[in-house]
């Protein structure tokens, strides 16, 4: 895609943006969640709250945060309070967004940030839950951004570390996770996939330039895919503006410009 | 009523409230005196080889670092660390071999830096064990249940996981809803370290922006040591009190010592310092790396002051308190 006057990345952070909603809250971590919030209140969605795991409530958000928790996610914020406080928020719903990051995801959307291998003797070991468990158990709406190729996208997760719809159905909730809560959407390089009624993945958009095909060699599980299946919108020329020049200028997640 | 599900991990860290509350009669004084100290005194006197440790802030954020570097310095060993999300603080400690087991919230990663390779690799040799895994929010109820003499708090998150099979959760059919809930058990740490903006010689201590975990963690910990960048006079904590987020009987020493937090941030103070950090990620890749990181900076000088030089003086310093006041630009050596 370098022959394009976007990146990938630039197309995952417009998509991520365009799915807040204003007058919502949105859950976030820092990263390209980060970068896609702030784009979406500097357009269309102005009164989105965003909040993050550490104690901060609504920040104004001056340059990208290196942590979670550092001083730029309760800069000129409404509130800096306790973990304990913002997550207590969210297990009462009073979150609608959350965004989560993964190693693996299967077809319910369980996902995998713990380890690669077995748990005892891992392969890879990954930093394990952080807030994710947290928001994947409350927000109402997750929204998980990742790299997709057959060892992410898997008939199973090496390791269930925050819960997606478990095994599908009605087994989220038989666990006692709250009702209205879940995987909505996934964006990686290749698309955007939602979930149907029974919690399996199924493709919403493919990015321009990819194929069908594409999105099914690059999962090992199988992914629904229905009739009709949009393309991707591209970002626009405010977007790509807005996230070069303004939101990430040092380009420390969106990538240097050449 | 039998639990429906059993978290397979050890339960460590806990104590039946009955038997805290004799504990908290006996060792904790409400006396007002002076309890300022210096690193050296309170980890020589107040940690012990095989302790499980939590520290405040947020792994890389308002973290005792001066402290931390300290216990590296005297060898201590076969520590259990909570890591309630630590991230530069259970970096080094399980880099350096004092930390023997973790609990783990979130480790093994420095955040949007990526994975910490030197406590990742001794994961994946299994020169740290791995004891349970927890959410954030489960780990920060730990500390909670135990601030209100509590054996356990009910919880939402953590349900239907692997997170919760490798935790000492346990989960019940709530006796309400009819619905499962699981029960998080509390966490009494022995040893715990708490940066802070200000304190008096008695341990009030006063913490600007997010507190994080803070305010459970002190009241969970039985030993609390606070750091603190500037002591105050008693009469600034008693003219604002609302500020005070720890109270005096729940600590146990105080140590004054400007920059505690360095190389991680101290929020309204000075920002990271990703030189630094940097150099520790690059070295710490291999074991001849972190060895020569600890022989430069840690095992190489006599105390923090000395190591404040080493990494820069009051140049970098300043430079820290710009980039936290965004008055000049991030430097990251790791961003693409």
């Amino acid at each position: 895609m370098n022959d394009r006057r976007y990146s990938t990345t630039e197309l995952m952070a417009s998509v991520a943006s365009r799915i807040l909603e204003d007058k919502k809250s949105v859950f976030v971590g820092t990263g390209l969640p980060m970068i896609a919030a702030l784009l979406a209140q500097r357009l269309h969605a102005p009164n989105l709250l965003i909040v993050f795991e550490s104690g901060g409530i609504g920040p104004q958000i001056p340059t990208l945060p290196i942590s979670v928790g550092d001083s730029r996610t309760f800069h000129r914020a409404v509130m800096a309070t306790t973990m304990d406080y913002v997550m207590s928020l969210g297990q009462m719903g009073y979150y609608d967004f959350g965004f989560l990051g993964a190693a693996q995801i299967d077809k319910y959307g369980n996902i995998n940030t713990t380890v690669i291998g077995d748990w005892e003797k891992p392969k890879v070991r990954l930093p394990g839950s952080g807030g994710g468990n947290d928001v994947g158990s409350f927000c109402r709406k997750t929204i998980i951004i990742m790299r997709q190729d057959k060892k992410r996208f898997v008939e199973e997760v090496d390791f269930v570390t925050t819960p997606g719809y478990l095994k599908g159905g009605e087994s989220r909730y038989k666990a006692g996770l709250p009702r209205g809560s879940g995987p909505y959407r996934v964006i990686t390089q290749l698309g955007v996939y939602g979930f149907n009624s029974n919690g399996e993945m199924t493709l919403v958009s493919t990015h321009p330039g990819v194929s069908i095909d594409d999105v099914i060699e690059n999962s090992e599980f199988e992914i629904s895919i229905p009739k009709k299946v949009e393309s991707t919108a591209e970002p626009t020329e405010e977007e790509l503006r807005l996230l070069r020049e303004e939101i990430d200028p040092a380009g420390i997640v969106i990538g240097k410009r050449k | 009523m039998d639990p429906m599900q059993e978290g397979e991990a050890p339960l460590l860290a806990w104590e039946d409230p009955d038997e805290h509350r004799e504990w908290i009669s006996k060792e904790k004084s409400k006396e007002l005196y002076d309890k300022t100290s210096t690193v050296r005194e309170v980890v020589k006197r107040y940690l012990r080889d095989g302790d499980y440790i939590a520290f405040g802030g947020f792994g890389h954020i308002r973290i005792p670092m001066a402290l931390i570097y300290e216990i590296i310095r005297q060898g201590k060993k076969d520590l259990v660390m909570a890591c309630k999300t630590a991230v530069h603080d259970s970096d080094l400690l399980i880099a350096s071999g004092c930390v023997k087991k973790v609990e783990v919230a979130y480790a093994f990663g420095h955040e949007l830096r990526g994975l910490s390779p030197a406590s990742r690799r001794k994961a994946e040799r299994g020169e740290v064990e791995v004891v349970s895994e927890w959410s954030n929010w489960a780990f920060q109820l730990r500390f909670k249940a135990a601030a209100m003499g509590l054996p356990w708090l009910p919880t939402r998150v953590m349900l239907g996981s692997d997170t919760l099979r490798k935790s000492s959760a346990k989960v019940i059919e709530d006796p309400y809803t009819g619905k499962p809930i699981c029960l998080i058990p509390a966490c009494y740490p022995d040893f715990v370290a708490i940066h802070v903006h200000r304190a008096d010689i008695y341990g009030n201590a006063q913490i600007d922006g997010i507190l994080v975990e803070d305010f459970e963690l002190a009241r969970a910990a039985k030993r609390l040591i606070i750091t603190t960048e500037k002591i105050v006079d008693h009469e600034e904590i008693r003219r604002e009190p609302w500020r005070t987020s720890i109270p005096y009987f729940l600590v146990d020493a105080v140590v004054e010592v400007p920059y505690c937090s360095h190389p991680c941030n101290m929020p309204y103070l000075y920002y990271f310092d990703e030189e630094h950090i940097s150099e520790w990620l690059r070295l710490s890749k291999t074991d001849d790396g972190v060895r020569e990181y600890l022989d430069k900076y840690v095992y190489g000088v006599e105390d923090f002051d000395e190591y404040l030089d080493l990494i820069g003086g009051q140049k970098k310093l300043n430079y820290l308190r710009k980039l936290e006041e965004l008055r000049a630009p991030l430097k990251a050596p790791w961003a693409k």
